[in-house]
């Protein structure tokens, strides 16, 4: 039984090795291997986010609310019985709405789908203006202000006082922002916070590029991490 | 009817599910509740077209057999077979073929196609590094001296360090919070236009 599990390990493992070979066989040319890859990837997601969607989506957005689920006495997980319940029945709407969006397919009904588009960017809109205004704008300003308690003991980079460099965060924050706003043209006073402002973005710009460079290069470690460890597995 | 109604109800739910955030009352709370699941809903089910896409263009390709049409075929089977393999009667989302096939085709090819991204971005580090303004040499300054940091310098780590760690809480936490408070206004900006109906591509032309 060992045997078999690791002989299974093993086909399954050199299955995801040649998957591995043929993406990377694109750095020297596109190639009907890297395609293969490609195309398979495309189907395996779609169809994994299906069946996660439907899991995870569905059943307890919509049916959990329709039917009746219960818990199966082995293994504990949670499964759809498919008998209808009746107290939530206003979740039929959403449903509707939602097989409206199919009305798509038919040029001559396709102006149904507006219905249910129109509802979820009201939704989303509506849900989006208060949360945003207070995690992107309200909560980031104060951050920035709050930061500043004028404590002039506490040293921080350079021995320079911590509040000295709450204030350049301030700076910062306001040039950049500067640099954003087109209403005014960029000349004299307010050009020179905007040329501030570009040189702040371009710090965060490189640190964040600095990051995405690292975070990819830590995945082609662990790739050649994995050829490796195949390799010692088949030898 | 057709254009009427759609900006009706956009109007409507936004300013309700605007104001809910206001009122802490059960019924508030539950309106919500019900009003984000139906998103989710919608969402999902919007999702089918897509999928239907896919199928019907995979399946032109296919019936006209046109170039690279074997492609699609791989497309095709893969999905409906990672589907199918995700049926209750198969074991689900824990499911012993369903979970071989996210982690030894689904995850190896996704983080070869994001390592792959390594080779393309040393080359385009390269183009963008090259320090031919103060602009752009400030860029690279900060890029370099984030990698610098994680990496063993030696002697010299201690005040890289240093360095990285000011540049990540000073300027670069002031250019990340204008950006997202100038994301979060746009965004705003962009929610009130659809709900007060000034922005209305999404209802087509007809």
């Amino acid at each position: 039984m060992e045997q078999t599990a690791s002989m299974a390990t093993q086909i399954w493992t050199t299955v995801g090795i040649l998957l591995t070979f043929c993406l990377f066989s694109f750095l020297y040319k596109d190639n009907p291997f890297y395609k293969f890859a490609e195309h398979l990837v495309v189907g395996v997601s779609v169809g994994y986010w299906a069946i996660l969607l439907y899991y995870n989506g569905i059943n307890p957005n919509l049916f959990s609310h329709l039917f009746v689920f219960t818990n199966d006495p082995t293994t504990g997980a949670e499964f759809n019985t498919w008998k209808p319940k009746f107290d939530e029945l206003y979740y039929l709407i959403p449903a509707l709405l939602g097989i409206a969006m199919w009305t798509r397919f038919s040029r001559k009904y396709a102006w149904i789908s507006r219905y249910p588009l129109a509802l979820y960017l009201g939704i989303s809109s509506g849900i989006a203006i208060p949360v945003t205004m207070k995690n992107n704008v309200l909560t980031q300003l104060r951050g920035t202000v709050v930061g500043l308690g004028f404590d002039w003991s506490t040293s921080g980079f350079l021995g320079v006082p911590q509040s000295i460099w709450d204030i350049i965060v301030i700076l910062g924050t306001i040039s950049s922002l500067i640099y954003f706003f087109f209403s005014k043209e960029h000349k004299g006073a307010w050009g020179g916070a905007a040329r501030l402002g570009i040189y702040t973005l371009m710090i965060g710009f490189g640190a964040t590029f600095g990051y995405t460079v690292m975070a990819r290069i830590s995945l082609l470690i662990n790739r050649i991490q994995f050829i490796r460890d195949w390799w010692n597995m088949i030898s | 009817m057709k254009q009427q109604i759609p900006l009706v109800l956009v109007f409507v739910f936004g300013v309700l599910l605007a104001i809910q955030y206001f009122v802490p009352s059960e019924p508030s709370q539950r309106f919500y509740e019900v009003a984000l699941d139906g998103l989710t809903v919608i969402g999902i089910f919007a999702m089918v077209l897509g999928i239907w896409s896919q199928i019907h263009v995979g399946y032109n390709k296919i019936k006209r057999r046109a170039e690279d049409w074997q492609y699609s075929v791989v497309t095709l089977v893969s999905m409906f077979g990672m589907a199918f393999c995700g049926l209750s009667f198969m074991g689900g989302l824990n499911g012993p073929i369903f979970r071989q096939l996210y982690n030894n085709i689904f995850i190896p090819i996704q983080a070869a196609i994001f390592s792959l991204l390594a080779f393309y971005i040393a080359s385009a580090s390269y183009r963008a590094f090259r320090a031919r303004s103060a602009v752009s040499t400030v860029l690279l300054v900060a890029a370099l001296l984030l990698m610098l940091r994680v990496i063993p310098t030696g002697p010299l780590a201690d005040p890289i360090n240093q360095i990285g760690s000011w540049m990540l809480m000073v300027p670069n936490m002031a250019a990340k919070r204008a950006i997202l408070i100038g994301v979060g206004l746009g965004s705003v900006a962009t929610a009130l236009k659809i709900v007060l109906g000034i922005e209305r591509s999404y209802l087509g032309k007809d």
